[in-house]
């Protein structure tokens, strides 16, 4: 039976053309050579900020409109109070606008104890279970979200500095977890964001994809969210198979876009349509 | 998903009524007032439901157009959250101020948005929030004054939708 | 926890108009979605916000489901006498939340 008529019977009419189409799409786009994920020189690199509304970007840089503050006031709230057994983080690590200050710039960081990256979120969770006897809060609970934006303000302004020598594995996965291409688009991350950033997708700029201001509040999200349940949604978005909360590809991921972004400004927690 | 060889689906032994079918239907249907309930009722204000929101503000009063600046962006990256701001033009003296402020919308389920109870005691009149719009449409701002007079002034917004659709969490 | 933020000036001349902006945690919740198996998500919205200066009102609204997620309300007022704002909100499923600031009128 040929492909094509293989396709017809086996999905409903209106379906296989669009298949075909794609199927077409897929296969011209990788007669090319496989995409290259190019450093992108610094002064080239642009935070999807430039790219938003002037109605979103005034939405971020008021605090007082800034729905992100919200989970800021938590976690300072959060940040002094103390847990059932064990002490408060302000106990150990005193005010968070002095311990905390830069911070969230050198994360993800290496973890001697795991032998690996983690981000800030598994860090806080760490100290949570090591240090004061608590539990580890779940995945984009509210009280992660808080914490992690209260952090990560901290660092607001501040340069990404992604420069550990013991992350270049960890940074060389990411970066293939970047550049090869998965899903049923045959699509990679770096298609779009490394080789048509600028370029329009359905009326929305594509942008570089650096994750200069999280944990974001995110429009379509209408709350707060982290960038592992940015970087599933992404996958889910691009039709290829997505990872665990705490997956190693996700830290692999993460790791690697921060590192990409070095050296620019946090600005952290930002608002993204 | 299991696998299926072909010829395992099950065949349909009723015909399932195609949309000629309820067509068919309607002329017989609006005579016996079924017609309604055949229907689907898409969950959108009907350009009905805006008018009789607006009439239940303004009652059988002029509706003049101005002294009103509605400001809201015309093109909108998402709508689930667009700035939307209202200014009047009034002294905001205890004898001449704006007593209220209500926005509507054309294409949401419901048509009303804010109404907000302002005063002298304002010193300004000027609010502004953020609200959701579900499509492409027009937002109609509506001031009622201390003298009983309507002022309006609607903006066309175009809602525009992410390229990267996600699932949600 | 607090998850309303009030932004207005500590202080203001008599007579001055001041913005205050206010902003609050809540999904707004429509009541015209659906869940994944298509069984209705019920409205749960705050309906009502109310600031009273040393008691008297001084701005209401009547929020609808068209008011986006975190309301985000800015308003003006006239600086009269020293004292605390109060804002409420209330809504849905006996919803209430309020706040007090105090501001200094010279």
């Amino acid at each position: 039976m040929s492909r094509a008529a293989h396709f017809r019977s086996a999905l409903p009419r209106r379906c296989w053309r669009a298949t075909l189409a794609a199927g077409v799409l897929a296969a011209a786009a990788s007669m090319g050579a496989a995409p290259r994920a190019a450093d992108i020189p610094l002064a080239e690199r642009r935070s999807s900020y430039v790219d938003m509304s002037a109605a979103t970007r005034a939405m971020q840089d008021d605090d007082a409109a800034n729905p992100a503050s919200l989970w800021v006031l938590d976690g300072e709230t959060l940040w002094r109070a103390k847990p059932a057994s064990g002490p408060a983080c302000a106990d150990c690590h005193g005010e968070a606008t002095a311990s905390m200050r830069g911070v969230a710039a050198r994360y993800p960081a290496w973890d001697a104890k795991q032998k690996t990256a983690i981000d800030l979120e598994a860090r806080i969770n760490i100290c949570r279970v090591e240090k004061q006897d608590a539990t580890e809060l779940p995945p984009e609970s509210k009280d992660l979200l808080a914490l992690t934006a209260y952090l990560a303000r901290q660092s607001r302004g501040l340069a990404i500095a992604i420069a550990d020598p013991r992350l270049d594995a960890v940074i060389a996965a990411g970066r293939q977890l970047f550049e090869r291409r998965q899903g049923q688009l045959n699509l990679a991350c770096a298609n779009c964001h490394d080789d048509n950033w600028g370029r329009k997708l359905a009326g929305n700029v594509v942008p570089q994809a650096h994750p200069t201001g999280y944990p974001i509040y995110r429009l379509e999200w209408q709350t707060l969210g982290s960038l592992q349940r940015r970087l599933r949604n992404c996958l889910v978005g691009m039709r290829a198979e997505s990872y665990a909360f705490g997956a190693p590809e996700l830290i692999a991921l993460e790791t690697y876009l921060l590192w990409r972004a070095r050296g620019m400004p946090i600005e952290s927690p930002a608002v993204r349509p | 998903m299991g696998a299926t060889g072909r010829g395992r689906r099950p065949r349909r032994t009723h015909r399932v009524a195609s949309r000629r079918d309820l067509l068919a239907l309607l002329p017989a249907a609006a005579v016996g007032g079924l017609l309604p309930s055949l229907m689907v009722r898409p969950a959108r204000a009907t350009p009905a439901a805006l008018k009789a929101a607006i009439a239940e503000v303004i009652g059988d009063a002029q509706l003049n157009v101005g002294r009103v600046k509605l400001e809201i962006p015309p093109l909108v990256e998402n709508g689930n959250t667009v700035a939307c701001a209202v200014k009047v033009e009034s002294p905001m003296s205890a004898t001449d101020y704006v007593k209220a402020i209500h926005v509507f919308n054309e294409k949401n389920p419901q048509p009303n948005v804010v109404s907000a109870k302002l005063g002298a005691r304002a010193g300004r009149a000027a609010i502004a929030t953020r609200i959701r719009l579900t499509d492409t449409q027009t937002v109609t701002a509506i001031a009622e004054m201390s003298d009983g007079s309507f002022w309006s002034h609607s903006v066309d917004v175009v809602i525009t939708l992410g390229a990267c659709l996600e699932d949600p969490l | 926890m607090p998850r309303a933020l009030i932004k207005l000036p500590s202080t203001a001349k008599r007579g001055e108009i001041i913005e205050i902006k206010t902003l609050i945690s809540h999904e707004m919740e429509t009541g015209f979605r659906h869940s994944s198996t298509g069984a209705p998500i019920a409205r749960d919205i705050i309906t009502n916000f109310v600031a009273t200066w040393n008691g008297e009102e001084i701005f209401s609204a009547r929020l609808f489901p068209a008011i986006a997620a975190n309301p985000f309300i800015t308003f003006h007022t006239i600086a009269t006498e020293s004292g605390t704002i109060e804002f409420r909100w209330t809504g849905d499923n006996g919803y209430s939340a309020s706040e007090q600031v105090k501001i200094t009128v010279e």
